[in-house]
């Protein structure tokens, strides 16, 4: 059961969620207000069949640099195919590198 | 005063296009002299979206192409070659069949590229592993073109299945301002090929100096299409003023167990004297032959992209949380 705030993301960007300026729409519109509010958010991807690294990088770097990498205890992903799941793995272990590199 | 002159020989693909490039003459870009061989046409995309992208910074009354006689020539009006340049095609008795093929294509915003990607693919009838290759590489360059290349045209595409190597073969060209004066804005570099190089590795990106990118650009583009290729063991080429970088093909006996973060590690030849070209050029071949699946690629990206996480049992460490 999810609790907080969902965002559709295959409503917005359709089955192929490619296009990073409407992955940004999402973050700045609807991702960054709801955390600001301290809310939790789902960001469901029922309905995409694959995403570009592009989209996940343009939705979710922004809150990971400006909240700090705990904003993840806030954001669920929900219903994420294979492929998309991977992608947002491989984003969130890059920024989290990116850290490592300016902490040495 | 010459023309700037561009022949397509009997044969330019990925792995013989030196040659081509090499006799490239950009000399007097006010004027295009295209020639052809006379007997028999064979190449690659990337030849005509080159020719198409010259033409379309050259006035009309200022290009002169000579009559192709080769009998494959119906080629270039398959692929509207002609209808880019705007010049009169040939007469053309007999057609091949329609095949799998994107013709000539100028795409300017990200609208049209979105529209081109759900309509165009689907129609190419791929197998839906090397399709969701096909679309990654086609979106990341274009995407490219719209951020970094300042480009007043958009960019150019054009693509074909070769069925006796079972080979989808695409091109995207665009004609801004290109890789080097790009990244030199975050990276100075000395050379096309320093930009190159820097282009093709990860996290490395001309919007920003912080490595990884900025909110909406992770330096990651390039180097997904070049991994895309690597590990589906196609060539990929770049090639941007006077620099060349073309990814060879890698052994097949061996499996890919990792990739490299710097592109010149790989098998490549690389130029960096050829003739000026004013763009960038990207050509990515996708074998279908390849029984990689998409996912395999992405494990494997995401090994060198995200550069292993040093201690993922640290306190700070967070996991995606997937539900």
């Amino acid at each position: 059961m999810v609790t907080g705030v969902i965002i559709r993301i295959e409503k917005v960007s359709g089955k192929f969620a490619q296009d990073k300026d409407i992955a940004r729409e999402i973050r700045q519109t609807r991702l960054i207000p709801a955390l600001k509010k301290k809310q939790d958010v789902a960001l469901d991807f029922s309905g995409v069949e694959d995403a570009t690294q592009s989209f996940i990088h343009a939705l979710i770097t922004e809150p990971i640099r400006d909240f700090g990498i705990e904003v993840l205890d806030k954001v669920v992903f929900k219903e994420c195919n294979e492929t998309v799941r991977k992608i947002v793995e491989i984003v969130v272990d890059y920024m989290q590198h990116e850290d490592e590199k300016e902490d040495t | 005063m010459g023309n700037m002159k561009i022949h397509l020989p009997n044969s330019a693909f990925i792995g013989n296009i030196d040659a081509f490039i090499a006799g490239f003459d950009p000399s007097e870009p006010g004027k295009l002299e295209v020639t052809a061989n006379k007997k028999w046409l064979s190449v690659h995309p990337v030849v005509l979206a080159m020719v198409a992208a010259l033409g379309m910074k050259v006035d009309k009354a200022k290009i002169t192409c000579e009559p192709i006689e080769a009998t494959s020539g119906h080629y270039l009006v398959r692929m509207g070659l002609y209808e880019f340049l705007k010049i009169k095609p040939p007469h053309i008795s007999e057609h091949e069949s329609a095949g799998r093929f994107i013709p000539l294509k100028l795409i300017e915003n990200s609208k049209q590229l979105s529209e081109f990607l759900e309509d165009m693919i689907p129609a190419l009838h791929l197998p839906a592993e090397q399709a969701k290759s096909i679309r990654y590489v086609i979106y990341e360059v274009v995407r490219n073109v719209f951020e970094h290349s300042k480009s007043k045209q958009g960019a150019i595409l054009c693509a074909q299945y070769f069925k006796k190597s079972n080979t989808f073969r695409m091109a995207i060209v665009d004609t801004g301002i290109g890789i080097r004066e790009s990244i030199s804005e975050s990276y100075p570099t000395s050379t096309d090929l320093a930009a190159i190089r820097l282009s093709l590795t990860p996290g490395i990106t001309g919007t920003t100096k912080r490595v990884g990118g900025t909110a909406e650009n992770a330096g990651a583009g390039l180097f997904f299409t070049k991994s895309i290729a690597y590990i589906n063991r196609s060539f990929f080429m770049i090639y941007s003023g006077t620099g060349f970088y073309k990814l060879h093909l890698r052994n097949a006996s061996k499996p890919v167990r990792f990739l490299n973060a710097d592109p010149f590690v790989d098998k490549h030849s690389e130029r960096d004297d050829f003739p000026f070209w004013q763009g960038t050029v990207v050509a990515v071949d996708i074998s279908l032959n390849s029984t990689s699946e998409f996912q395999t690629l992405l494990n494997l990206i995401g090994t060198v992209y995200s550069g292993g996480v040093k201690d993922k049992r640290k306190s700070k460490y967070r996991k995606a949380r997937f539900v």
